[in-house]
C-alpha cells in the first residue's frame, strides 16, 4: 500500500505517495524529478547517488524514502545559492577541470561538502579518504582532489576568521 | 535497486519492535542501517513480508562509557559515530580504527556496529577487535527477556548468529581496558582500502612486569566465523614479546586459520597474510602499551 511520505529536500517540503520499498534515490528522481542525484551501481558502492541527510553523506540508493522523513535532505540542486552563482565547490570543479562526463560529479560534490563541513583544511590524503566511497571513471581523481583543495581555500576565505 | 515488496513498520520503542517481531514470527526482519539487509533483499536472498525499521527507536541510539563498567554501544550507534566518539578514540582506539576500516564514508554514515555483527559476515571488520577486547552482546526478546552472550559465541556460521527469531541485539558491552593493556586491528584486501577485508586480525595484549600476561588473537575472514587463534596466543604468554616470539605466534596463527579461496583471495595468500598481519598487530599493540608506560592505571 502506498503511503504519504513527507520529504524536506533543499529546504522545500514535498509530499509523495510511495510504496515503502521505494528508495530515496528513486523517489527523488522519479517522483520529485530532481534528477541531479544519479543512480550508478545501485548497491551503495559507487557514490553517484550520494545525498546529505542532516549534513552526512549517505547512499540514496540504499536508503528507503520512508526512512528519510524528518531529515534535511540536500541534493546537488541545493548546492548553489542562486541560478547565477555556483557553490564554491561547484565553481572549483569547473575551474580545475574536475568534470568530464559529469556522472560522478553530484555525488563527489556532496561527499566533498560533508568532508569540508568536518575538516575545513584537509590534506590530500584526507581528501582521498573522504572521497573513497565515490568512483570516477574519467579523470583519475587528480583534478577532483585539486578542486576540493581549491574549494576548501575559497570557503575558508569566505568565512570570517 | 529494485526491492521485493514488503510492509513497513517504524516502532518508536524497543518493546513495540519486539512485539511486532513476535507477532510476525519468521516473516519479519529488523533493520538498523540497512546497508547489508537491503542488498540481500535486492538479490532476493531474503524477502521478509514485514520490515521493522529500528531508526525511530531513540532509546537504542547511544554510546556510553561508565568508568566502573566500561563501554556500551547501542544498536543504533552508526559506524561513523564510533569512529568519531572522543571516549572510544581515547580509551578503545582499536575499536574506533576497526570501525573506520569498514566500507566507505557513506556506508559508515548509515550502517551500525551492531548491524555489522548481526549480518555475521566472516569478514565483518568490527568483530575481531571486539572479541579480542572481551565484548559481550545483549539480546532481548519478547516480554523483555534479556540475555548476555560473549560475542565470540554469537557467530554460528556465515550469515548465521545465535539470535533467536524473536530477538533483537540491544547493545554491545566492552569491559574497561585492564591496566597495561592495548588492542590493535590490522586488515588487508586485495584491492583498495574500501574493499571488503580479505584477511583481518584483532589482538589484545596485557603486560605485567615487562612480560605478556594475557593475549587474545582473533582472525577474521579466514574461517566460517571470526576465530580465536589459541595456540598462537599461548606462545606469547610469559614472554618478553621479542620479534622472534611475535613471528612464531603469527606463523602459528596462520596454521590455525582455515581460509578458503574465493573471489577476494586464495587460501594460500590468506594464510600468509594471517602471519604478517598477526605479527604487525602484536607489534603495534605491544608498542602502544610501552609508549603509554606509567600512563595507564588500573581502572
Amino acid at each position: 500500500m502506498k503511503q504519504i511520505i513527507r520529504l524536506t529536500v533543499n529546504g522545500d517540503v514535498y509530499e509523495v505517495a510511495a510504496h515503502p520499498w521505494r528508495t530515496l534515490n528513486d523517489v527523488l528522481r522519479e517522483d520529485i524529478h530532481l534528477t541531479g542525484t544519479k543512480k550508478g551501481c545501485g548497491d551503495g558502492d559507487c557514490g553517484a547517488c550520494t545525498v546529505l541527510l542532516d549534513g552526512r553523506a549517505v547512499a540514496s540508493c540504499l536508503t528507503l524514502a520512508i526512512e528519510a522523513e524528518g531529515f534535511e535532505i540536500v541534493t546537488v540542486e541545493g548546492l548553489a545559492a542562486s541560478r547565477e552563482k555556483l557553490h564554491p565547490i561547484q565553481q572549483s570543479f569547473v575551474d580545475e577541470g574536475a568534470i568530464q562526463c559529469g556522472y560522478c560529479t553530484p555525488g563527489m560534490e556532496l561527499a566533498a561538502l560533508h568532508l569540508l563541513s568536518k575538516n575545513s583544511d584537509p590534506t590530500e590524503e584526507e581528501i582521498r579518504a573522504g572521497l573513497s566511497g565515490n568512483l570516477c571513471r574519467c579523470t583519475g581523481y587528480t583534478k577532483i582532489v585539486s578542486a576540493i583543495k581549491e574549494a576548501a581555500r575559497r570557503l575558508r576565505a569566505d568565512r570570517p576568521a | 535497486m529494485s526491492l521485493p515488496q514488503f510492509a513497513y513498520a517504524a516502532p518508536k520503542t524497543l518493546e513495540e519492535a519486539l512485539a511486532l517481531l513476535a507477532q510476525h514470527r519468521g516473516d519479519a526482519r529488523v533493520m538498523a542501517g540497512g546497508t547489508d539487509l537491503l542488498l540481500k533483499m535486492e538479490r532476493r536472498k531474503l524477502a521478509p513480508a514485514v520490515l521493522i525499521g529500528l531508526k525511530r527507536i531513540d532509546e537504542l541510539r547511544y554510546i556510553r562509557f561508565e568508568p566502573e563498567q566500561g563501554l556500551f554501544i547501542g544498536a543504533l550507534a552508526r559506524l561513523s559515530d564510533v569512529v568519531e566518539d572522543a571516549i572510544i578514540r581515547a580509551k578503545y582506539p582499536a575499536i574506533a580504527h576497526a570501525a573506520s576500516r569498514t566500507a566507505t564514508v557513506q556506508i559508515r554514515n548509515m550502517g551500525t556496529v551492531a548491524g555489522n555483527l548481526c549480518n555475521s559476515s566472516p569478514c565483518a571488520d568490527n568483530a575481531p577487535t571486539l572479541i579480542a577486547r572481551g565484548a559481550k552482546v545483549e539480546l532481548v526478546g519478547a516480554q523483555a527477556r534479556s540475555r548476555w552472550l560473549d560475542l565470540e559465541k554469537f557467530f554460528t556460521g556465515p550469515g548465521a548468529t545465535a539470535l533467536a527469531p524473536d530477538e533483537i541485539m540491544r547493545q554491545i558491552h566492552v569491559p574497561c581496558p585492564p591496566g597495561g593493556s592495548a588492542a590493535a586491528y590490522q586488515n588487508i584486501s586485495a584491492r583498495s582500502k574500501v574493499d571488503i577485508s580479505a584477511v583481518s586480525v584483532g589482538v589484545h595484549l596485557t603486560r605485567r612486569d615487562g612480560k605478556c600476561h594475557d593475549a587474545r588473537i582473533v582472525l577474521g575472514a579466514v574461517a566460517p566465523v571470526p576465530m580465536r587463534a589459541r595456540e598462537a596466543e599461548a606462545l606469547l604468554v610469559g614472554t618478553g614479546m621479542d620479534e622472534d616470539v611475535m613471528r612464531a605466534s603469527g606463523e602459528m596463527a596462520a596454521r590455525e586459520a582455515r581460509p578458503i579461496s574465493d573471489v577476494r583471495a586464495s587460501s594460500e595468500w590468506r594464510r600468509e597474510m594471517v602471519a604478517v598481519l598477526t605479527r604487525r598487530a602484536l607489534r603495534q599493540a605491544w608498542d602502544s602499551i610501552a609508549s603509554a608506560h606509567g600512563g595507564i592505571v588500573n581502572r
